[in-house]
């Protein structure tokens, strides 16, 4: 249904806030660890669409989750990860591009047997 | 479930006639203190009467000096010269 | 006694609102009244409204006059005996910091919404009354302005309030809800702020809060408030009577008032879950919790409220029941938000004592010693090794309510809830189906959404660093944010509890 508005062209008059274009060559990537909810939120940054996944592995991740007690712990090759409810395997060399990850798309990592503080989910 | 109307009057010199009228008037009303108000609860409807109210502060009393008083309600208003009610009404 | 004096109640109003209408005679009254019709509503007969409070306009200016007389002793007592020496506790004014610059903002917004409603309502009974609405709503935030100005002097936070209202990440909350309302027609604005959020919502911001105010020794706002609140009665009844007219009117008006009730219920919860906070969380001398004043103020007497509306077909909000089963967790889930953001807030947080986490246990029984418990405790760890918690990223934001996408799914506290909708090529997300549904129905609108994160990523915010953007919202850091342990305003408390105990001997 077309929305309810006093302007009859007002649909077409709109400024969509948050398109790609505005992000100056970056998209808008979210990050969400599972199971460890201390981290109130998934998390947003803007990311050239070239950068390589390894990049989120070895740069971002780190700096934004590694002061978690879990952190350390974590068995790389056995996390499992969906981009956008997709499972993905991630290929550090190839670009967010590559592995589908558009502007706004979601990144989740599981890390098996790490439940959070005492398994709290936290 | 039952229908509660309920009014919510401040804690003050003031209100604590009213809150006597209410009471008096009301049988069955709920009397709930909380820090700096009074909540009364009943079931159905509530009345507050000016004659009530008057014969407690011994002056005239126009029942929309509960203006200066009331904190919230639930319940459908009616307002008149002798009375301010609330009700459920089906 | 002249002869108006003679008149009974019922009749002297009728004089003030019927008698004082006319019918335009050079102008057509679509002319007049150009935003009655796009929205869909249908009334054929202004004459039936009922008025709910019959209040003379000679009645409302004594009222007032007196109400605000007592208010202003008050203040001016509270200034002059330095009133916030007889808080509970420093901590407690970090509530009030929230309060004043989250809400009181909210209350000129609802000044000018009234305003213009009260213009382009074709009939006179509810024209009058939102026109008296409005000028309550200006009372209001001039009250909390004297309220503010006398903190300002004491403590952060408190300086840039009408600033910050435009910029602050978490202040875009609120302001977005309510610029949601006043850009809908006037009978969206009538239900969502006159029906929704005074009288379904606005008890549970001012009664128990207000409550807790007087339980904590904070005179001043426990006078503007229930000064206020005492406006608000005639207000949840105004809301209540639009409600009743739309649906008694004409049967089609029903579905779009049932979205509009549906919508702004829960654009409501969303808003009020700082309220939970609040009250859970920065009380020092806690009143009730979130999940005994949803009891009361939603589960109840919205229950009653329901039970008489369904006459008319309306049913109970959508997602009522989710936002029941929420009240156990979003108090806890809030203030672990603002706890790992400390550094981005204008006011201070702390972890809870021993016996405030007993505190909480008791009163959440099913939830906080399984889930926000350990998370609390994990937190204490680190602060005691010297590792603070703190959040380094910037949050993923709902697009409708603004708030983190903090909130779990509805039976898995467990699960953050994720929700996605598309619109024109571009992916949106949501913190719930409530969020969803709301987009879904107004994606023209939603997809303008001012998004904190995503402005400070387009550079609107005054550069690319946290610091940066925390001196474009002009906080003063290292005053007005982090944690209240080793703030200036806790040390100028304990200054002056030291200097108490002096005297004391």
């Amino acid at each position: 249904m077309p929305i309810v508005a006093l302007d009859p062209g007002y649909a077409e008059k709109i400024d969509v806030r948050d398109r790609e274009e505005n992000f100056h060559g970056n998209i808008v990537v979210y990050i969400h660890w599972e199971d460890h909810l201390s981290f109130c939120a998934a998390m947003a940054f803007p990311l050239p669409p070239d950068m390589p996944f390894g990049a989120l592995l070895q740069e971002i991740i780190p700096t934004y989750y590694g002061m978690h007690p879990d952190f350390p712990r974590i068995d790389w090759p056995a996390v499992r990860w969906t981009i956008d409810g997709r499972e993905v395997t991630p290929d550090p060399a190839a670009s967010l591009r590559d592995h589908g990850v558009h502007h706004k798309s979601l990144i989740r990592f599981r890390t098996p047997g790490l439940t959070g503080f005492r398994g709290s989910g936290s | 479930m039952p229908r509660i109307v309920s009014i919510t009057l401040q804690n003050t010199d003031t209100a604590r006639p009213i809150i006597e009228a209410i009471t008096t008037d009301n049988p069955g009303a709920v009397v709930h203190d909380y820090p700096g108000i009074v909540k009364i609860d009943r079931e159905g409807s509530l009345i507050i009467r000016r004659a009530s109210v008057e014969e407690r502060i011994g002056r005239d009393w126009d029942p929309q000096e509960l203006h200066l008083s009331v904190v919230s309600m639930a319940g459908n208003v009616d307002e008149d010269d002798d009375y301010f009610s609330l009700a459920w009404s089906h | 006694m002249n002869a108006i004096g003679k008149l009974g109640l019922k009749q002297r109003y009728a004089l003030l609102t019927r008698g004082l209408d006319w019918e335009p005679s050079y102008q057509p009254r679509d002319k007049v009244f150009p935003y009655a019709a796009f929205e869909g509503i249908k009334v054929h007969d202004w004459s039936k409204w009922e008025d709910p409070f019959r209040l003379t306009m000679d009645a409302y200016w004594k009222f007032q006059a007196e109400k605000e007389r007592k208010l202003y002793a008050v203040l001016d007592s509270f200034a002059q005996n330095n009133g916030q020496l007889g808080l509970t506790d420093a901590r407690y004014v970090n509530a009030i910091k929230l309060f004043l610059t989250g809400v009181s903002p909210l209350e000129y917004q609802a000044h000018r919404g009234f305003a213009h409603t009260g213009r382009h309502l074709p009939g006179i009974g509810p024209r009058i009354a939102a026109q008296m609405q409005s000028l309550d709503e200006l009372r209001h935030v001039q009250t909390q302005v004297h309220t503010i100005s006398h903190y300002n002097k004491f403590f952060d936070g408190f300086h840039d309030w009408q600033h910050m209202h435009d910029r602050v990440w978490y202040l875009s909350v609120p302001k977005s809800f309510f610029d949601d309302a006043r850009t809908g027609g006037p009978f969206e604005f009538m239900i969502a702020i006159g029906f929704s959020f005074e009288y379904v919502l606005t008890n549970l911001l001012f009664v128990p809060f207000m409550s807790g105010a007087a339980y904590n020794g904070d005179l001043a706002t426990v006078t503007f408030g229930f000064s206020a609140q005492s406006d608000e009665s005639r207000h949840m009844t105004l809301g209540i009577e639009v409600i009743k007219f739309l649906l008694e009117q004409d049967p089609d008006n029903l579905p779009i008032v049932q979205k509009w009730v549906d919508k702004w219920f829960w654009r409501g919860h969303r808003v009020l879950g700082l309220v939970a906070m609040m009250m859970d969380y920065m009380l020092p001398r806690k009143i009730m919790s979130w999940r005994e004043a949803w009891d009361i103020y939603f589960t109840e007497a919205g229950g009653s409220l329901f039970e008489d509306l369904a006459r008319y077909g309306l049913r109970p909000p959508r997602y009522a029941d989710v936002a029941t089963a929420e009240a156990e967790h979003i108090s806890h889930q809030n203030w672990a938000i603002f706890y790992q953001y400390t550094h981005a807030a204008a006011f201070h947080t702390w972890l809870p004592s021993d016996e405030e986490m007993d505190w909480l246990s008791e009163k959440y029984p099913n939830t906080f010693d399984k889930y926000y418990r350990p998370r609390l405790e994990m937190w204490r760890e680190m602060e005691k090794e010297g590792k603070r918690f703190y959040n380094n990223g910037l949050p993923q934001l709902c697009t409708t309510c603004q708030i983190p996408m903090g909130y779990t799914e509805p039976g898995d506290p467990g699960t953050i809830c994720f929700r996605t909708s598309e619109f024109r090529g571009e992916t949106y997300h949501f913190c719930s189906d409530g969020c969803k549904d709301i987009f879904d129905d107004e994606p023209e609108k939603f997809a303008q959404s001012w998004l904190p994160v995503h402005q400070i990523f387009q550079g609107n915010c005054g550069g690319a660093s946290v610091e940066d953007v925390l001196r474009w919202y002009r906080m003063n850091l290292g005053a007005d944010n982090m944690d209240q342990a080793g703030s200036p305003d806790q040390r100028q408390w304990d200054a002056w509890m030291e200097a108490r105990r002096r005297v004391a001997g």
